[in-house]
């Protein structure tokens, strides 16, 4: 890495100079960490808006060791690399040599969640501009030690050259003390062209670790004295306790205490195993009042329907009556579940009224305020340290298993406390991805355009994460029980089941309803996507559908309604790469496209697949997919090739074979017997990701781009092999061989 | 009870209940991180380690029934500074996401190609259909699994790992 400095402009530089002349004579305040009001940053770019310190972001010691912050999580998509390369390349050192540090409350920037696919937009802005920042001050501070133009010096690798031969690194100009300023957004940035490492296919920096059995995750934590422990959980919700042998139990091998504190039952052993042992046996010899509570999975769009509803419209265009064909279609999406490969664990520790928590949770602050409130003491007791954990995919069961330590390191003090729960739990009590409804009407015109289009989406909440102590689940189950806060609608533009409720198409005349339920029989929340997996699924069958009645092709039928330049580039070059036009199905096959903009601001993806159908059988298999997607300006390409290939599949799982089921008492589907996920012998046989680079344009995070366009495709494919539409998800084999 | 095993070519004695599964074993009393807890029921792979050669389900296997036959997991591989040749394959296709379940799908991997270094795609992805991966890497895996398979069919019989 050897860069020329862009050049700033001698006036701009002699303004830094003059600047930091000034933040010299201030230099003893540099470290005292001044809390200060933060009043309005007016539009600072990404998270700096929230934290502007940039010693928040970027801590250089004298020894030029670099580390950035940030209060996002590794989730598995890859940020630990991809944060790092933003920041390397404004700071202009070799990624590997940045340490960086995630989500702690004791350490980094409180960012939220790490959700909604904000990562690269938030974070990464961040960083961007706070590394353009500090680079481009200690660049007037080397120009200043040295007496030299600003563009006289070269800098590689956190050293300046200045002609002669004369170095300093960062670290030497910084000598030990922060860069405790403000960020103002207004450092230049690298010019793409420039580029060494952002834009690059860098390898991901935690790989070697996992495939190796390096520790990588909450799971391989062994704290000395570290103790385990096992939830019992009630049959459901409703269940009320009846007697419980907690004595019996006690006087197992191993055991070290039982807990019973209303229906929340534990063990705490010396061992792991033990553990489980010993919460069989207390499971076995629980008896529970279990009341039929549920109202069944047997006809879950009927259910949904019937349940009450808020209506809530988020656009009303045009007016209504727009004469010609109409067209009309309900399309469900079941109850589904993140289903981690890996239970969720975490582990506490209580130490002279300090609370350490090792979590995978997504957002370590949200969660330290819903423990203080659990626990019943200040914030500032408790730190939230985030570990990573198995893939997540939205708000599981991170959060609760961190309230299992938490209680249960409070009534064993002293000692870790490891806490994981079983494959059982993960499956019947994670907060599940809500069963939705979609009505959709339009009218075409005799132009072959859309002349009307209404459409309404029925969902309880997506977003039930913490923040309260009643959105964990252990809270639920004490003697001195906390009550769940009521589900609430995310507001648009982002949306929660409304999320891409609303199409990106050229609509003249339409009217979109959110129909908002705030009761659920089953807990619910954010699953990968939210509502835009269903909306997409829906809005996008629907597309073919009117293509069809319109006797025109999808893709150009699409076309024919897209009027943002970055929308119809991904599809024609999606439907390009596929060979789209040359198309003939073979016998059984068929072929499907769709296209969303995940949440109408996010990353551009549209996917076209072939697909055969064995009707006999009922099984579909993925012969290729080809997605082309448009991020913006593009981090890591492997990366967002990476989780869009991830994408797909997952959302591929989700529509041919997930469905949870319950009957009136109980959840049914508890393992990977009853509600299996997709394996290898259904994957695609070919799976290609285009990428669209935009230098220059924000980041758009792409963790949730394909799932909504992955559903309809595959619907759409499947619908021309099979010929016939199938509009209740999943397209599983039963439902296939059934379809008429 | 005690037991000795036989683990990454190394002995270890340890001491547990006759009933704990492999899997703890390998995790907490040898602290090997490479085989996971997925469900304990067999049915998704996380926990796959190789029994004398085959592929067996940590999870479900009592430590009791080990007996002397040699255990392999992940960490006889290969380490992160000389990784084996699958390892070096799963690194040179990324083929992680999570990669919670990348451990056991290497471990399984790592069974078919000791008895095929060469085998068809068609055999890796029937081969590997035990373990769930939920990230959707699938892909990727395939491919790592497939570019092992290309080093080892140029290597002699015997270096194989």
């Amino acid at each position: 890495m050897n860069a020329p400095l862009p050049n700033p402009g001698r006036r701009r530089l002699l303004a830094a100079a003059g600047s930091l002349t000034l933040v010299f004579s201030l230099a003893p305040a540099w470290s005292q960490g001044e809390g200060g009001a933060k009043g309005k940053e007016g539009g600072l770019p990404g998270s700096l808006e929230k934290e502007p310190w940039l010693d928040a972001w970027i801590r250089i010691e004298a020894n030029n060791a670099v580390t950035v912050f940030t209060g996002k999580a590794e989730l598995g998509q890859g940020i630990k690399t991809a944060l790092p390369q933003v920041a390397a390349e404004e700071l202009q050192v070799n990624p590997g040599r940045i340490r960086l540090v995630t989500a702690d409350t004791a350490r980094t920037p409180n960012e939220g969640y790490t959700a909604g696919s904000h990562s690269m937009q938030d974070s990464g802005t961040a960083l961007r501009h706070a590394a353009a920042q500090v680079r481009f001050i200690l660049a007037g501070m080397a120009a200043q030690r040295f007496q030299v133009a600003g563009n006289a010096l070269t800098l590689r690798d956190g050293v300046f050259e200045a002609p002669g031969g004369r170095r300093v690194t960062y670290g030497e100009l910084l000598a030990g003390r922060q860069l405790h300023l403000r960020a103002d957004g207004k450092a230049p940035l690298r010019p793409r062209a420039a580029h060494t490492v952002s834009g690059k296919p860098l390898r991901r920096t935690d790989i070697p670790a996992k495939v190796t059995g390096g520790s990588a995750y909450v799971q391989d934590l062994r704290l000395p004295g570290m103790v385990h422990a096992r939830v019992v959980r009630p049959p459901s919700q409703a269940a009320q306790l009846v007697s419980a042998d907690t004595a019996g139990v006690a006087r197992q091998a191993g055991v070290l205490k039982v807990v019973r504190d209303g229906r929340y039952l534990a063990v705490i052993a010396d061992g792991e195993y033990r553990a489980v042992k010993a919460a069989t046996m207390l499971a076995r010899t629980t008896r529970w009042d279990v009341p039929a509570s549920l109202p069944g999975t047997k006809n879950v769009p009927a259910d949904v329907r019937a349940r009450p509803a808020e209506d809530m419209p988020i656009l009303e265009r045009g007016s209504a009556g727009a004469g010609g064909r109409t067209v009309s279609a309900t399309y469900t999406r079941p109850w589904q579940l993140h289903a981690s490969i890996g239970p969720s664990c975490a582990v506490a520790q209580l130490i002279d009224g300090q609370y350490t928590v090792w979590t995978h949770s997504q957002g370590v602050y949200p969660l330290r305020e819903a423990l203080a409130e659990l626990l019943g003491v200040d914030k500032e007791t408790i730190r939230c340290i985030h570990v990573e954990g198995s893939g997540c995919y939205g708000h599981n069961a991170a959060d609760d298993v961190a309230a299992d330590a938490a209680l249960l390191a409070r009534s064993y003090p002293g000692r870790p406390v490891r806490v994981q729960w079983m494959r059982e739990e993960e499956h019947a009590w994670e907060p599940f991805g809500p069963a939705m409804l979609v009505d959709a009407r339009a009218t075409l015109g005799a132009d072959g355009r859309i002349a009307d289009w209404e459409y309404a989406v029925t969902s309880p909440s997506h977003n039930n994460r913490p923040g309260k102590a009643g959105n964990l689940l252990a809270a639920t189950h004490l003697a001195r029980a906390f009550t769940p806060p009521p589900g609430k609608p995310i507001p648009q533009p982002e949306g929660g089941g409304d999320r891409n409720a609303i199409p990106y198409y050229v609509l003249p005349n339409a009217r979109v309803t959110h129909r908002f339920q705030q009761n659920a029989p089953l807990r619910t929340s954010a699953l990968r996507s939210l509502g835009a997996y269903c909306n997409v699924f829906a809005i996008e069958s629907f597309m073919d559908e009117l293509a069809l009645a319109a006797n025109a092709d999808p893709v150009a039928f699409r076309l024919r309604h897209l009027d943002d330049p970055r929308a119809i580039d991904v599809v024609k070059l999606a439907a390009d790469k596929f060979g789209w036009n040359a198309y003939r199905p073979g016998a059984r096959r068929g072929r499907g496209f769709a296209f969303a903009r995940y949440k109408n601001l996010a990353a551009y993806c549209a996917l076209a697949l072939e697909v055969e159908v064995a009707r006999e059988t009922g099984f579909v298999r993925i012969l290729r997919a080809v997605a082309a997607v448009d991020c913006g300006e593009v981090v890591n390409p492997d990366g967002v090739r990476n989780q869009i290939e991830g994408g797909i599949i997952q959302s591929a799982s989700w529509t041919l074979l997930e469905q949870v089921r319950f009957d009136e008492r109980l959840v049914q589907t508890v393992d990977w017997a009853s509600y299996p996920i997709l394996r290898f012998n259904q994957v695609p046989h070919s799976l290609e990701v285009h990428l669209i680079d935009r230098p220059g344009q924000p980041f758009l995070g792409t963790g949730e781009a394909a799932q909504g366009p992955a559903a309809a495709a595959l619907a759409n494919a499947v619908a021309q092999a099979a010929g016939v539409r199938v509009r209740d998800l999943p397209l599983d084999r039963a439902r296939m061989r059934a379809a008429k | 009870m005690n037991y000795e095993l036989q683990v990454n070519g190394k002995r270890h004695r340890v001491d547990t209940d006759a009933d704990t599964p492999l899997l703890y074993v390998l995790r907490d009393d040898l602290q090997l991180n490479g085989a996971k807890f997925g469900c304990g029921l067999g049915q998704c792979g996380a926990c796959t380690v190789m029994l004398d050669g085959a592929p067996v389900m940590s999870c479900i296997v009592p430590v009791s029934v080990v007996g002397a036959r040699p255990v392999r997991t992940v960490e006889g591989l290969g380490t992160v500074d000389k990784p084996g040749v699958l390892q070096q394959a799963f690194i040179d296709e990324q083929a992680a996401q999570c990669g919670y379940c990348i451990a056991g799908m290497i471990m399984r991997a790592q069974a078919l190609l000791d008895k095929h270094p060469s085998p068809t795609d068609e055999q890796i992805r029937s081969h590997m259909m035990p373990n769930l991966c939920r990230c959707g890497t699938h892909m990727r895996i395939l491919r790592a699994v497939r570019r092992a398979a290309n080093t080892f069919s140029r290597q002699p019989a015997g270096g194989r790992s």
